[in-house]
């Protein structure tokens, strides 16, 4: 396959920067959006530039590193899928790929392709979690969970982490993640004692960390690598009433 | 080869099942009032180095936690799919700790300290309590109980998973437990921080030397401990079920510094992983054990056979492990499912265009189960393999490979999980201590958060209570002096300016590891790999390019840095598997073994640790032993005929 | 009031005020409707609800305010919102390609704001008759102000029909997308239920704006006169 690659390039945080443009030819289908970009790594290396820089780890798409707008579409837009598991067969010889980083203030830019998401990070910082210190945990079994809550826990809880809801968000808004999180715990038992706080934490937070808010388009939904379902965000919403109702 | 006297595990006298509580009792305590007061590094953020830096943060001391990812949310012990171990014995099947413990020892092929293992099967329950604690969504029976399966050929139900994500929710719990305490400030986090050198002031572990992956800039972080979680060192191998970052910079460090690197040879191959289909492949990607459970693994009888699947009349296709191993056919153990196929492609009858696959068939399984049966056991499986390969499983057989998955070796600890660097702490896959020479399926995650969670918070604080607070100070002359050891080594890896590329080094690098100490070994190519590999070195130092500079943030200098490590690294590894005569998990030379193709141990003369100094002045590293001694097992011959 | 304010601050919390406040006002534009309706019913009908309405008095003023803090809290919510929104997503793909984002969804806060302009337009039309003194001065038989003729005289201009039209247009996408989008932002999302709400924003945005557009279209048409 040979494609025209219009790629953002920009120096560091502080640079502007702007699409480039490479041709690339001798792409084979069975290849990896990343490992096209490696082997176009590759030959910008030996061509003395500077190859294009973009997060990647576990390259089987749970680590939820890879992000990428490829074609206006965050991970590509293809269900289920990450950019390091969408393969270079669901593009034609010939086609112009255009790749962007994640775009939303509370994700700069570090070069290139690469987002700094610690937001994310400190959002789950403000209350994404239950609060049990190591040890002195009651038995696994001593507080039964019934299989469809546990299920819809696990449902938000595969939650990568990866940013293609703010970034796919046209209100660069992260509350698919948000919710995900404040969903899988509202649905334990174990979660149920710091419930309230947690929620109006975590969205404070959110806020504060610059994201947008939620006009109920969706479109996160339609571009999340695990499908986490908008009745998360529902739930959290409901979260947030009873919390503010009961005036925690 | 030099071999002193064995090497002291530290392991508590007592009966085994009594070692643990009486060490804990026997261990000094820190002052609640005087934890903070402590400064503790944390190097990695995966169960093992997570839950250490999480807990330790909890009970007051002050943590400093480092991680190349961008969020330690990402390490991968992530990837895990199938389970974790725990000897609940909730299914009434007859489990117990002592089971656990028992066939955690024989799956490792009596090459693990027994100690150590019991352990891990005593504190295994705690961890499933403690991650229901904390919101891990383990599967639920409709009574609302904790599901288990059996899994890994195990015979008892013990496994408890959280759909094919149960490594991914077990560290999102601990990266929560993480984030509630950066939140309290107990812990401080440094994501994409780089560790490359250890810090020893007289003979104890001080500090670490990093890199800030986006300025460049080389830090300095000294405290009373160092802990080192930085995983298994797959990627040598270049292709492997690994992340791509993974790397051995960590625990080559140390071993450079005196830390003795425990049977590196001890790697392990997964037998159900994609085949690779090209040479611009990056990454294996792994398909749960589960799926032999149905699947028929086949290659045809005929060399070069270039028929399609679907055209090979029956009476010419070989199942292979259905021929050899008919009574566990194709469930037979990982290292022996992965022989048999690299044996059945060796013999030219691979499949697929690379010659480097064999069929697992579910023809049968949908005749004998129905269609709807196979996708809902399977159909996450069979979704992913048709993503990644564009072949629809259910109407064409799936190809399968072997690939590297996990490594056993790893730094010497003792029964403390303490080197023999004082103050240097080594927990889950960088350490070498509880798999022996071969991993059981669900038990990686076990040992991961037993680390973390349950035993480095006892015994780093024992040590600590022997340590005066504070007695450290990054301005030293050893911090300046691994500071610029460290600068240097960025700088000449920058200055070469040469025509090959890092990853052009490291595939070959990885290729010769698979040829030659890959999935069966000889003296011959073993011998082979020792000749190529510093020749490779040689060359990478002279000929690699490295584009950009050191102060910005250089994804090619992070794998320029740490394939250097890999080149140092492959010789220790190769140089293990040579000396070590024997066959034993996964580590298998072809002079050894029985008539029928089966590991051969020699528990005569290798029942013991091999770990290795580095050498001081060039030539071979230095052999330390670590005699195993088995008080409760005996031994016996794995055999799954 | 603290505490409102303080949950006015925080995103959800302003979203969960604009759906309440949503609900109020699609209940008042549904009544409103409903009464102008009353034109096919012809001039005693819809004299009589005019001079019903007046005669509330001081209740009449109670419903205004509270219309006004209503229509406040809604608008100033949304344009906070909005104001975040563009902060949070300064920068444009070069390529975008939504899959999901509606016009109507899209364009909400546009087609909010020109309904408000229409809104002050038509209360300086219809309520205070600044654009037209003499709607002032027209009375029925039993000397009470005649609102059927107004309406009539008013929208026989093409000009002003041709603005109320279009705002109608504006009103009914602003409610397709903001009536079915109100029930998420309460937290009410159901796969049962969840095909009939996606279905009543479109359904109530294309009723209310037939409904109010229907009287202009009359009186050009020559229907009502």
């Amino acid at each position: 396959m040979d494609l025209t690659l219009r790629v953002w390039r920009q120096k560091d945080g502080q640079s502007t920067g702007t699409l480039e443009t490479y041709q690339i030819s001798g792409i084979i289908p069975d290849m990896s959006f990343l490992e096209m970009l490696d082997v176009t790594n590759e030959r910008l290396i030996e061509e003395g530039k500077d190859p294009i820089a973009f997060d990647h780890d576990c390259r089987e798409g749970i680590c939820g590193a890879c992000s990428l707008v490829i074609n206006g579409r965050a991970h590509g837009g293809f269900s289920g899928t990450t950019t390091c598991q969408l393969h270079m067969r669901k593009f034609n010889d010939g086609d112009t790929i255009t790749v962007e980083p994640w775009r939303a203030t509370a994700f700069p830019v570090l070069k290139d392709l690469v987002v700094d998401r610690t937001s994310f990070d400190r959002i789950i910082q403000a209350g994404g979690f239950i609060s049990a210190n190591t040890g002195g945990a009651p038995d696994g079994n001593a507080v039964p969970i019934p299989k469809p809550d546990a299920d819809a826990a696990m449902d938000a809880a595969a939650c990568i982490g990866c940013g293609a809801c703010a970034a796919s968000c046209p209100n660069g808004s992260a509350m698919l993640f948000v919710a995900a999180k404040v969903s899988h715990l509202a649905h334990l038992p174990q979660g149920m004692p710091e419930r309230g706080q947690r929620v109006l934490s975590m969205v404070a937070k959110m806020d504060e960390e610059g994201f947008g808010n939620c006009t109920n388009h969706a479109e996160c939904e339609a571009m999340c690598p695990k499908d986490i379902s908008i009745s998360h965000i529902a739930k959290m919403n409901r979260e947030f009433i009873r919390a503010t109702v009961r005036g925690e | 080869m030099d071999t002193n006297g064995s090497l002291n595990g530290n392991v508590p006298a007592g009966p085994l099942a009594e070692k643990w509580d009486n060490h804990r009792f026997n261990m000094k305590l820190v002052n609640p009032a005087n934890r903070r007061r402590y400064k503790i590094i944390v190097v990695g953020s995966g169960l093992a180095g997570g839950g250490a830096a999480a807990t330790l943060g909890e009970l007051g001391y002050n943590v400093d936690c480092f991680c190349y990812q961008d969020s330690p949310r990402r390490a991968h012990s992530i990837a895990a799919q199938g389970g974790i171990n725990a000897a609940k014995n909730y299914q009434n099947d007859g489990d117990s700790t002592y089971r656990l413990f028992y066939d955690t020892i024989k799956g490792g092929d009596f090459r693990s300290r027994e100690s150590n293992v019991y352990r891990l099967a005593q504190v295994s329950a705690n961890i499933i309590d403690q991650c229901v604690a904390m919101g891990v969504p383990f599967a639920r029976e409709y009574g609302g109980q904790l599901a288990n399966r059996s899994f890994g050929g195990a015979q008892v139900s013990r496994t408890f998973y959280a759909r094919g994500q149960t490594g991914q929710q077990l560290l999102l719990g601990v990266y929560a437990a993480l984030s509630r305490q950066v939140a309290a400030g107990t812990v401080k986090m440094h994501s994409r921080t780089e560790m490359l050198e250890i810090v020893l002031v007289d003979g104890q572990a001080k500090g670490v030397i990093t890199r800030n992956l986006v300025t460049g800039e080389i830090e300095k972080h000294a405290a009373d401990v160092v802990i080192m979680a930085t995983g298994g060192y797959g990627p040598v191998f270049y292709l492997s079920t690994n992340a791509m970052g993974n790397n051995v910079t960590a625990s080559i460090r140390a071993y450079m510094k005196g830390a003795y690197f425990a049977n590196p040879c001890y790697t392990q191959i997964h037998p159900t992983c994609i085949p690779v289909s090209g040479d611009h492949q990056s990454k294996l990607t792994l398909m749960s054990e589960s799926l032999r459970n149905d699947g028929r693994i086949w290659v045809p009888t005929k060399e070069g056979d270039p028929r399609g699947p679907a055209e090979i009349p029956e009476d010419e296709r070989d199942y292979y492990l259905e021929r050899m191993y008919p009574s566990f056919g194709n469930l037979a153990p990982r290292d022996i499912a992965s022989r048999a196929a690299k044996r059945a492609c060796d013999e030219g009858r691979g499949v697929g265009d690379t010659g480097l696959g064999v069929y697992l068939d579910f023809t049968d399984a949908i005749k004998r189960l129905s269609l709807p049966v196979v996708q809902q056991r399977y159909g996450n499986l069979f979704d992913m393999y048709e993503k990644i390969t564009g072949e629809n499983a259910y109407e064409v057989p799936m190809r399968i490979y072997p690939a590297i998955h996990y490594t056993m070796g790893g730094l010497w600890v003792d029964y403390n999980l303490m080197s023999n660097i004082p103050g240097l702490f080594v927990l889950g896959e960088s350490n070498f201590s509880d798999h022996g020479a071969n991993r059981l399926g669900a038990s990686a995650l076990m040992q991961g958060l037993a680390d973390g969670y349950f035993v480095a918070p006892y015994t780093v604080g024992n040590y600590l209570a022997s340590q005066t607070p504070g007695d450290y100070s990054a301005d030293s002359s050893e911090f300046t002096q691994a500071a610029d050891d460290v600068k240097d080594r960025i700088k000449r890896v920058l200055s070469i300016d040469g025509k090959r590329t890092v990853t052009s080094f490291h595939r070959e690098l990885g290729l010769i590891c698979w040829d030659y100490c890959g999935m069966a070994r000889t003296d011959q190519s073993l011998t082979k790999a020792l000749d190529l590999i510093p020749a490779l070195k040689e060359e990478f130092w002279e000929n690699v390019s490295v584009p950009g500079g050191g102060d910005e943030l250089n994804p090619e200098l992070e794998k320029a840095l740490r394939v250097a490590d890999f080149l140092e690294f492959a010789e220790l590894m190769c140089y293990d598997a040579l000396v070590r005569k024997e066959s034993c998990g996964g580590h298998f030379r072809e002079e050894y073994q029985t008539q029928e193709g089966e590991a051969l141990r020699d528990d005569e003369h290798f029942s013991h640790v091999s770990a290795w100094e580095a050498p001081r002045n060039g030539g071979r590293p230095v052999l330390h032993k670590e005699n195993l001694e088995f008080e409760e097992v005996e031994f016996s011959v794995r055999s799954y005929k | 009031m603290g505490r409102f304010a303080k949950v006015l601050q925080s995103s959800i919390g302003a979203k969960v005020a604009m759906a309440v406040t949503g609900i109020l006002l699609v209940l008042f534009i549904i009544a409103h409707m409903l009464g102008n309706l009353l034109m096919f019913a012809g001039p005693e009908a819809t004299n009589a609800y005019a001079k019903g309405l007046k005669d509330l008095g001081a209740l009449l003023w109670v419903a205004r305010i509270g219309l006004l803090v209503v229509f406040l809290v809604h608008i100033g919510s949304a344009l906070r919102l909005w104001r975040m929104n563009q902060a949070a997503r300064p920068q444009a793909y070069a390529v975008s390609e939504s899959t999901m984002v509606t016009y109507a969804g899209r364009s909400i806060v546009l087609t909010g704001l020109l309904v408000l302009a229409f809104a002050a337009y038509h209360l300086l039309h219809f309520t205070l008759f600044a654009t037209n003194p003499e709607f002032a001065q027209l009375h029925d038989a039993q000397g009470r102000h005649d609102v059927y003729r107004m309406v009539i005289l008013g929208f026989r201009n093409t000009a002003v029909s041709g603005v109320y039209l279009v705002s109608m247009i504006l009103l009914g996408l602003h409610l397709s997308h903001g009536v079915t989008s109100l029930f998420q932002s309460l937290g009410i999302n159901n796969p049962s239920y969840n095909p009939l709400i996606k279905r009543l924003g479109p359904w109530s945005g294309v009723l209310v704006a037939a409904g109010f557009m229907a009287i202009p279209l009359a009186v050009l048409a020559g229907v009502l006169k």
